[in-house]
């Protein structure tokens, strides 16, 4: 596999994960979708989260966050895995079936202009509206200049 | 004795029963949704994820419902859930620096690169009850503004430029991440160990552990040099897939304490850390696990171990509220022939103490 094609698809990822199930799930109803078959049925699991001491020291086990994952083939052989946290069966599925189509030459730029741009766009405005409100309570710190003498 | 136990089934029926009433409550008042509990009681619901060692709003929120508001116990319901669940491996190592600020103060510089964010916080409010909440309540919009640019600098990562505070302990190659929830609970127990077991340690035990160390119980001069809180992406190595795969963010709350200095006859003085990390916005939590990890490092820095947050068996054995609400609530469950056994020693200590005290006196008796 190629480099950069393992970063596009790190990419789509992202933003599936960080997206709601159910705006996933409707945008992708705007594409014709093919067959899929079920090569890991979608399960729910834990992950170990790490830290680092300090911030960016030694790991250590901090705490579990629930996890569901999937993986499909489309009927053209290729195979697409979701990951994501939570306990979302239906949203590791749709997420690795974006995964599967985004490596299909058929639907890869349907997927980018019908569900990956859509949801990027949300989710980039959701977040430029959260640090600007967190924006707005920064501290300004001034100096009271005091009369003359 | 099996006659006894076995009368209690119906009674038991009927008390849970019972409980399910309790837990609803008056008919006439609407229904608890897990999506208010989620949203409106958030910060409980930060507790029971930080304390059920478990991330999951939607589960803590369900844990809450179902203990009635009794946070320990819904601890306990995540964390008997956790074991229900496969764990599919380890995360990768999340990376704080990078974190979407919501709140980043600092009490040891005032003007930091990010700035003070306050975001939302009880700070510098009153604490005078607000009568208006008892009805609906609309909060006024949001103000806004443009954010600065670039990511906000960890103020540790600031000091450390100048090695005016010491570095974070790195990563010996090949080093293995101790796990408690794998492995038995062994003494000396290393720092990784220590800070998993603080991460999900009952909050007012570690407040309380805390503060005694601020009250002169293994005093080590603490600042908060940063809080922040906001959300960080975790990721995840996927064997299957072959390569890392993003996951979504958690919110996080990391607290870095800056303590005394320590210094050697070949080291230059330099400030000391204590490292606290929570789930949610969990700041008293994040705090107080802070100090309590500068306490116990005690002996690695050659300090006098003398208090009781100095002590990592004390601390590490008595933290977990899942484990002491155990053992202190079974004392309410059937002891009848443990209690027997006792009772009947207790019978004939009384009876030989008894009969000595009438041997003496018949001898006091008898020599007058």
């Amino acid at each position: 596999m190629i480099a950069s094609e393992t970063s596009h698809r790190q990419l789509a990822m992202a933003t599936l994960a960080h997206a709601p199930e159910n705006e996933i799930a409707d945008l992708l109803s705007g594409i014709d979708l093919p067959e899929v078959e079920h090569l890991r049925e979608p399960e729910q699991g834990l992950v170990m989260v790490r830290g680092r001491i300090g911030g960016d020291g030694r790991l250590f086990n901090f705490g579990e966050a629930t996890i569901s994952r999937a993986a499909v083939k489309l009927e053209s052989g290729e195979v697409g895995f979701g990951y994501t946290l939570g306990r979302s069966r239906k949203k590791a599925r749709l997420i690795a079936l974006c995964d599967a189509l985004i490596q299909s030459d058929i639907y890869r730029e349907a997927l980018e202009i019908k569900v990956l741009a859509p949801l990027r766009r949300r989710i980039d405005a959701t977040r430029r509206q959260r640090a600007a409100e967190t924006a707005a309570t920064r501290v300004d710190f001034y100096t009271l200049v005091r009369g003359e003498g | 004795m099996y006659v006894a136990v076995k009368g209690g089934e119906r009674a038991i029926e009927n008390a849970h029963r019972m409980l399910t009433h309790e837990r609803r409550g008056d008919r006439d008042i609407p229904e608890l949704s897990l999506d208010q509990i989620s949203g409106q009681l958030s910060l409980g619901v930060d507790r029971v994820m930080v304390e059920g060692s478990l991330y999951d709003r939607n589960l803590a929120a369900l844990a809450i419902k179902q203990a009635r508001g009794d946070l320990i116990e819904a601890i306990f319901l995540v964390r008997a859930f956790r074991a229900t669940l496969p764990r599919f491996g380890a995360s990768e190592p999340v990376d704080t620096s990078v974190m979407q600020v919501r709140r980043r103060v600092s009490s040891t510089f005032k003007e930091i690169p990010g700035g003070q964010i306050l975001g939302p916080t009880f700070d510098y409010t009153h604490r005078l009850l607000d009568p208006q909440l008892a009805e609906i309540s609309d909060p006024d919009a949001l103000e806004t503004a443009e954010p600065l640019a670039g990511v906000t600098p960890r103020v540790t990562d600031i000091l450390g430029r100048d090695g005016l505070i010491e570095p974070s302990p790195q990563t010996e190659p090949g080093a293995s991440v101790g796990d408690i929830t794998r492995d038995p609970l062994d003494f000396p127990a290393d720092r990784d160990l220590r800070l998993q077991n603080l991460s999900r340690a009952d909050e007012g035990f570690l407040l309380a552990l805390g503060y005694s160390t601020q009250r002169g119980y293994g005093r080590n001069h603490p600042f908060a040099g940063e809080i922040r809180f906001g959300d960080v992406d975790v990721e995840f190595m996927a064997e299957d897939a072959g390569f890392v795969v993003p996951l979504g963010a958690i919110a996080l709350t990391e607290c870095q304490m800056v303590n005394q200095f320590k210094g050697s006859a070949t080291e230059a003085p330099c400030f000391t850390r204590g490292y606290g990390l929570a789930f949610g916005q969990s700041e008293r939590k994040a705090m107080s696990m802070a100090l309590v990890d500068r306490a116990l490092r005690a002996r690695e820095l050659g300090e006098e171990a003398i208090a009781p947050a100095q002590d990592e068996e004390f601390v590490m054995s008595h933290s977990d509220n899942v484990q002491a609400t155990g053992f202190v609530e079974h004392l309410k469950l059937p002891h009848y022939v443990d209690f027997q056994s006792e009772l009947g020693l207790l019978r004939k200590l009384r009876a030989e103490f008894a009969e000595l005290t009438t041997a003496d006196k018949q001898i006091q008796e008898a020599a007058e």
